[in-house]
């Protein structure tokens, strides 16, 4: 899991605004290629909003996003090749309804990258195989239990070869019996070496996956540290009371 | 005698000639429909941008058709039209022009919906694909778009044919006036005609439409 010095992702004073509301305050965030990074922070503090930037779903309102090197503007010309870099998935599992698996994933090889059928066959069926999903490539996702639909969300995204994944609370939606069995696919990527930015709120998987962990709150980065570390002894006491929400214990 | 009502039917060519008057009706209902469906397709598209003008004139457009009974806009564009501008617009143009603007003013706002209540995420992740606008909207968008506005699209068609029987009054001689040309001339001889060929009319009239439903039902079952 030893990240590489090459920089995949570098964002510098990002500032978003929704009207008069700051969601993101001057963030500045490196990541390396096959780093894990786990944003943490709670509801509200920005964290989807700094994912949705990243690909350029949401406008900018100050610095900037580069993706190997190459700046991420909302509207230019670039914008859809650069994306082809970024896989994503979202907290609600939005397959395409009127597409079976199989097609819900080669849709945007076929098109957008414009290989061939067979190949982006090929490819997407050896990713369902390792997701336990070949059986399902011919199902549509009405048909599909939600851990199943999530799992298929993540091979879509990962059909177009991204270099950096970036997971958007994706299991918040799923019962918790469910949960598992997508960590588990994530958990496999990520020893596999893609880099991936995750936003989360399951403690326990953050700390097995993450390489570093990134504490936001109300906009700013107050922590941004090794993942034992953070756990283990958090600087800030904004963080320590966040990491308290997560503790039981008995009276 | 009520049992020989029924050969007022088959007298000379009057079967013949509700046939034809059935297809003067279907005529001019499938083609304001088939006109209806790609132009209600764009007025949707149009209807959905957020530009304030385009908002304005599809929302008076969409009123002022909807709003006004077709009889109305059926005297307008075959009376009023020639007297006003002297363009003598035949019954068959006016009543095919009439029923086209109000189908694209229905089906306009059919497809508005339709486009509305497609999630907005299914935006988002074709976006995150790299999928352009364009691409985003011929193989995600419009494909649903089309499946939700199959059962209200076959409604308004079948609507449109039934509403059709209106253009009797600017003159055109479609199966409801053969029907009651045919009772006229046959009131002594056969006086419960009427039941019988209104009868005829009913029954030609659901054949015509339930073929439609059927196939609405079919396509229904495969794009389900």
């Amino acid at each position: 899991m030893a990240a590489e010095e090459t920089i995949q992702l570098e964002i510098a004073g990002l500032q978003k605004k929704f009207g008069d509301d700051v969601i993101l305050d001057g963030v500045d965030l490196t990541v390396r290629k096959g780093e894990v990074v786990v944003i943490l922070g709670s509801s509200g503090c920005g964290k989807s909003t700094l994912l949705r930037c990243i690909n350029g779903l949401e406008p900018i309102d100050g610095g900037s996003i580069l993706i190997d090197g190459e700046a991420i503007t909302p509207g230019a010309k670039n914008l859809t090749r650069l994306r082809q870099k970024i896989g994503m998935v979202f907290q609600s599992y939005d397959l395409f309804p009127h597409k079976n698996i199989l097609d819900n994933v080669t849709l945007a090889p076929i098109k957008v990258q414009k290989r061939t059928k067979e190949d982006a066959r090929t490819e997407a069926e050896q990713l369902l195989l390792r997701v336990g999903l070949w059986e399902k490539r011919k199902a549509y996702p009405r048909e599909l239990s939600g851990g199943q639909k999530q799992r298929v969300a993540i091979v879509r995204a990962l059909c177009v070869n991204p270099e950096i994944m970036l997971f958007d609370e994706v299991t918040a939606a799923l019962d918790p019996e469910m949960v598992r069995e997508v960590l588990d696919v994530m958990l496999e990527l990520a020893q596999g070496g893609m880099t991936m930015l995750i936003v989360t709120h399951e403690m326990g998987f953050a700390r097995a996956v993450a390489d570093r962990i990134v504490f936001l709150d109300e906009g700013k980065i107050l922590e941004n540290l090794p993942a034992e570390e953070f756990f283990t002894h958090p600087r800030t006491q904004r963080a320590k009371d966040f990491l308290q929400t997560f503790e039981f214990n008995k009276q | 005698m009520q049992a020989s009502g029924i050969n007022v039917l088959f007298l000379g060519r009057n079967f013949a000639r509700l046939i034809e008057g059935l297809w003067v009706t279907m005529r001019i209902s499938l083609l304001a429909v088939l006109l209806s469906i790609p132009l209600g397709i764009l007025l949707g598209m149009f209807m959905t941008l957020r530009h304030p003008l385009a908002k304005a004139v599809s929302r008076v457009y969409l009123e002022f058709v909807r709003i006004m009974p077709q009889l109305v806009l059926l005297f307008i564009a075959y009376f009023g039209v020639t007297r006003a501008f002297g363009w003598n617009w035949s019954a068959d143009f006016s009543a095919v022009l009439v029923f086209t603007l109000w189908g694209t003013a229905e089906m306009g706002d059919l497809v508005r919906g339709a486009l509305q209540s497609i999630p907005k995420h299914q935006y988002d992740s074709a976006a995150a694909l790299g999928m352009t606008k364009w691409q985003t909207f011929a193989h995600i968008i419009l494909p649903q778009t089309l499946r939700r506005l199959l059962p209200p699209t076959i409604n308004l068609t079948t609507r449109m044919i039934k509403t059709t029987s209106l253009v009797v009054l600017i003159g055109i001689t479609e199966v409801l006036k053969v029907g009651k040309q045919i009772i006229d001339v046959n009131r002594f001889a056969y006086p419960t005609a009427s039941l019988w060929v209104y009868g005829a009319v009913f029954i030609l009239y659901f054949l015509a439409c339930w073929p439609i439903s059927l196939l609405a039902r079919t396509l229904e079952k495969r794009w389900r």
